[in-house]
């Protein structure tokens, strides 16, 4: 880079660690639901949505910033389709070979990283009139804040739900002792169920808008 | 004719596009404040869902599946271009809304005047691809059940989004925590819609 800006900024700093909370796409930004709550009913799927939407709206906001100047704005979304979609296209055949079964669960919502409005939000909101590499921070940064709330919504589903967490790598594991089951606790399979999935979210928008005043609507 | 109908059925209410998959949630939370545009947007969601699941069908199932190009000749037998569907659907998709928005504008203005900046903002609908991936995941047997599934599909996702800006509007005179105000019980009135949809699943077609 040209400027004597140092890589880690304070400015660039903020890049990720806004969308973590005060600008947190999903909970604020209202980016990305779509693909959010039906993935979130097991920890490990999630993860991985989580990973696989980070791979691809680090390496679109580094393309789109790259080619910022060239793009007539008239085709602007087009053009950000095709990277996106090669870009997902790459995500899925890598699933497909190296994690077949959590790209069998995930199913169709590996294609929908494509219509993700995060990716289309961040590369028209901020690729468009930056440099690669703050736009690659701003990547990680949203995609962080974006799997940030999707690992929070699947551990509580799935702990409440089954009692397990599914960690890659690790399998299940179950987390609820044997003993609590025979006092006659029971899993409640109601959280495994979609609605609560938007349920879970809205009341984490509420804990997060109680702790931070500036955020609330009226 | 049975099965038609039974899908049709099935795509409006059992896996209705917003409860059962969280699909085109983010204009779902961003457009239902008001019921009138609500229904405008909910109208063009199945205008276009009805022309591009059927033109999906018809490029996966001549084009894309494994096999499918054998009409080509016996040396393309083997070729399969399924991993290049997503990019296939979605330039589909993306022509098919421009295309729409012109015949609209050209044949029924009124109706253009009401839909108006939806329909550039249908393209990027997660609804609109979802209904292509699931008619090529379900694999539906002919060119009618996957239009009954699209028309089905898009009339879902207007039920829900007129059903959410209806019950905003009476929200604004409730009095909800103020935390939770917006955002924050438009996601929770949305799980109470959805178990009341939940309601149909055990319901065998």
């Amino acid at each position: 880079m040209s400027d004597k800006e140092p890589l880690f900024s304070a400015k660039n700093r903020k890049l990720i660690t806004n969308p973590l909370n005060a600008q947190n796409p999903i909970t604020i930004q209202v980016l990305g639901i779509c693909s959010a709550l039906a993935v979130t009913a097991k920890l490990e799927p999630a993860i991985v949505m989580s990973i696989s939407v980070m791979f691809v709206l680090v390496f679109a906001n580094i393309l789109i910033s790259l080619l910022r100047n060239t793009i007539p704005s008239r085709i602007r979304i087009i053009v950000q389709l095709v990277v996106v979609a090669a870009l997902v296209i790459l995500v899925d055949q890598i699933l497909k070979a190296f994690a077949y079964e959590v790209s069998k669960q995930l199913s169709v919502f590996v294609g929908l990283i494509i219509t993700n409005c995060i990716i289309m939000g961040r590369l028209e909101a901020f690729a468009l009139g930056n440099k690669p590499w703050q736009s690659a921070l701003d990547g990680v940064g949203n995609a962080a804040g974006y799997g940030v709330i999707l690992i929070i919504v699947a551990f509580f589903r799935e702990l409440l739900g089954s009692g397990t967490l599914t960690l890659p790598g690790l399998g299940t594991l179950n987390i609820i002792p044997q003993a609590f089951y025979d006092m006659g606790y029971a899993n409640n399979g109601f959280m495994i169920l979609p609605p609560m999935a938007l349920v879970t979210v809205g009341i984490i928008i509420w804990v997060q808008r109680s702790r931070n005043k500036d955020l609330v609507e009226d | 004719m049975e099965n038609i109908i039974n899908i049709f059925i099935k795509s409006i209410f059992i896996d209705n596009m917003v409860f059962a998959y969280f699909l085109g949630m983010c204009s779902y939370l961003a457009v239902s404040k008001t019921v009138k545009t609500s229904f405008g947007l909910g109208l063009a969601v199945v205008f276009v869902l009805v022309i591009t699941v059927p033109a999906d069908y018809l490029l996966n199932e001549y084009v894309l599946k494994a096999g499918a190009l054998s009409w080509l000749g016996e040396g393309f037998v083997d070729v399969d271009l399924s991993f290049l569907s997503f990019i296939m659907f979605i330039a589909v998709i993306a022509s098919m809304v421009q295309l729409v928005e012109m015949i609209v504008e050209k044949f029924a203005p009124a109706l253009y005047s009401s839909l108006g900046i939806f329909l550039p903002l249908i393209a990027v609908n997660c609804a609109i691809l979802g209904g292509s991936l699931f008619m090529q995941e379900r694999q539906y047997a002919s060119l009618a059940e996957a239009t009954s599934f699209g028309l089905g599909s898009g009339i879902g996702w207007l039920l829900a989004i007129v059903g959410i800006a209806a019950i905003r509007e009476k929200l604004k005179y409730s009095d909800i925590p103020a935390p939770l105000r917006g955002l924050g019980i438009t996601f929770i009135v949305t799980g109470l819609m959805g178990i009341a949809f939940m309601s149909f699943m055990g319901i065998q077609l």
